[in-house]
């Protein structure tokens, strides 16, 4: 476990779906955040094509984007996240947007908020396409800031076979301290995961519920230098 | 959502005959479908808010119920319908879910877009 680098005082989550922050980063958010960091949190779309309706049934295509978003609201608040964007793309739809509209809108975030820490998936090794085209945008944008201005990307991957390709995740954090806070901002997003299926008839701060969730891994994304690899030159020198 | 009463639906499906309506199809098995079992082809679709006019159209079945709508020069094909939002008199909203509750299908009917 390392727990480094726990002087981010603003940092800006980018994630494509309500509850990606929920299972992949609100326990190292709950994290920053005790320890004074500001964070924003850019959801590009509401999840509104989601095929968990709740059990039973309480939403369906056109009601889940107003339910989600609710959920997604007390998610944030569960983990103390102090601020919000929903950016209104449409679910599943990321990576076929326009790819300079995608841009703008990180690089305004990143501009606005000059965030030591940006969170966001590993383009590539994210399985789904939104996860993957969310990421590329973000690392995209950071690739085109000198290096100095840049700040440190963190990447969840989770494809099957991911490590063999990049190795292991370089920022592991032992979030067991928040577990409670996890489980209640991933089953605040109650159409999506169910109370008996995430905790059975255990308790947050059980051994069990612990060590499934209790561990939040990162990789910090490398970007090419500019001068070592000239190809790379039009992609982060522009 | 309440379980599919056929009846009912026809009767909806009967209202909304040679009118202006969008429709929102969809069918898909997930973006996780492979990742959690690589035996499993993924496979979805939809289309949203495309313009239709159906000269005819019922629904069939013993449930998962089917529904097939006329238009003017082809058809629209639903099958494994389950639900319905019976709280919406203005749209029609069907859906089919698996044992899990997941979504498997939607078709949705509606005068003005969604």
């Amino acid at each position: 476990m390392n727990n480094k680098s726990m002087d981010h005082a603003r940092i800006l989550v980018v994630l494509p779906h309500p509850d990606d922050e929920a299972y992949f980063v609100s326990g190292t958010l709950a994290m920053y955040i005790a320890a004074g960091a500001e964070v924003t949190y850019a959801c590009l779309t509401l999840g509104e094509m989601g095929r968990n309706m709740g059990v039973p049934l309480i939403a369906n295509r056109t009601t889940l984007p107003a339910i989600r978003q609710a959920e997604l609201e007390a998610s944030c608040k569960a983990i103390g996240i102090q601020d919000l964007r929903m950016l209104g793309f449409h679910d599943k739809m990321i990576e076929f947007e326009d790819p300079a509209l995608l841009d703008q809108r990180m690089e305004s975030l990143v501009k606005e908020l000059a965030p030591s820490l940006v969170i966001t998936f590993y383009p590539g090794y994210s399985v789904h396409p939104d996860h993957d085209a969310t990421g590329a945008a973000v690392i995209r944008t950071m690739a085109r800031l000198p290096a100095a201005e840049r700040p440190v990307v963190h990447s969840v991957a989770f494809s099957n076979g991911h490590q063999q390709r990049i190795g292991a995740a370089d920022a592991v954090i032992d979030v067991t301290p928040f577990i409670t806070v996890k489980i209640n901002s991933i089953l605040a997003h109650r159409t999506q995961f169910q109370e008996d299926k995430v905790l059975g008839s255990l308790k947050p701060t059980d051994a069990a519920i612990r060590s499934k969730y209790g561990t939040e891994r990162f990789w910090t994304y490398r970007f090419p230098e500019c001068k070592e690899q000239p190809e790379e030159a039009a992609l982060c020198c522009n | 959502m309440q379980l599919i009463q056929p009846q009912a639906i026809q009767t909806r499906i009967d209202d909304f005959v040679s009118e202006d309506l969008y429709i929102h199809l969809e069918l898909t098995n997930g973006a996780y479908a492979s990742h959690f079992d690589s035996s499993r082809a993924p496979g979805s679709v939809f289309i949203s808010n495309a313009e239709i006019r159906y000269t005819n159209g019922s629904i069939s079945g013993t449930g998962p119920y089917r529904v097939g709508l006329k238009t003017e020069k082809g058809w629209i094909y639903a099958e494994g319908l389950t639900h319905v939002d019976e709280q919406d008199n203005e749209r029609l909203i069907l859906a089919g879910h698996d044992s899990m509750g997941k979504l498997i299908v939607a078709l949705q009917l509606s005068r003005s877009p969604f």
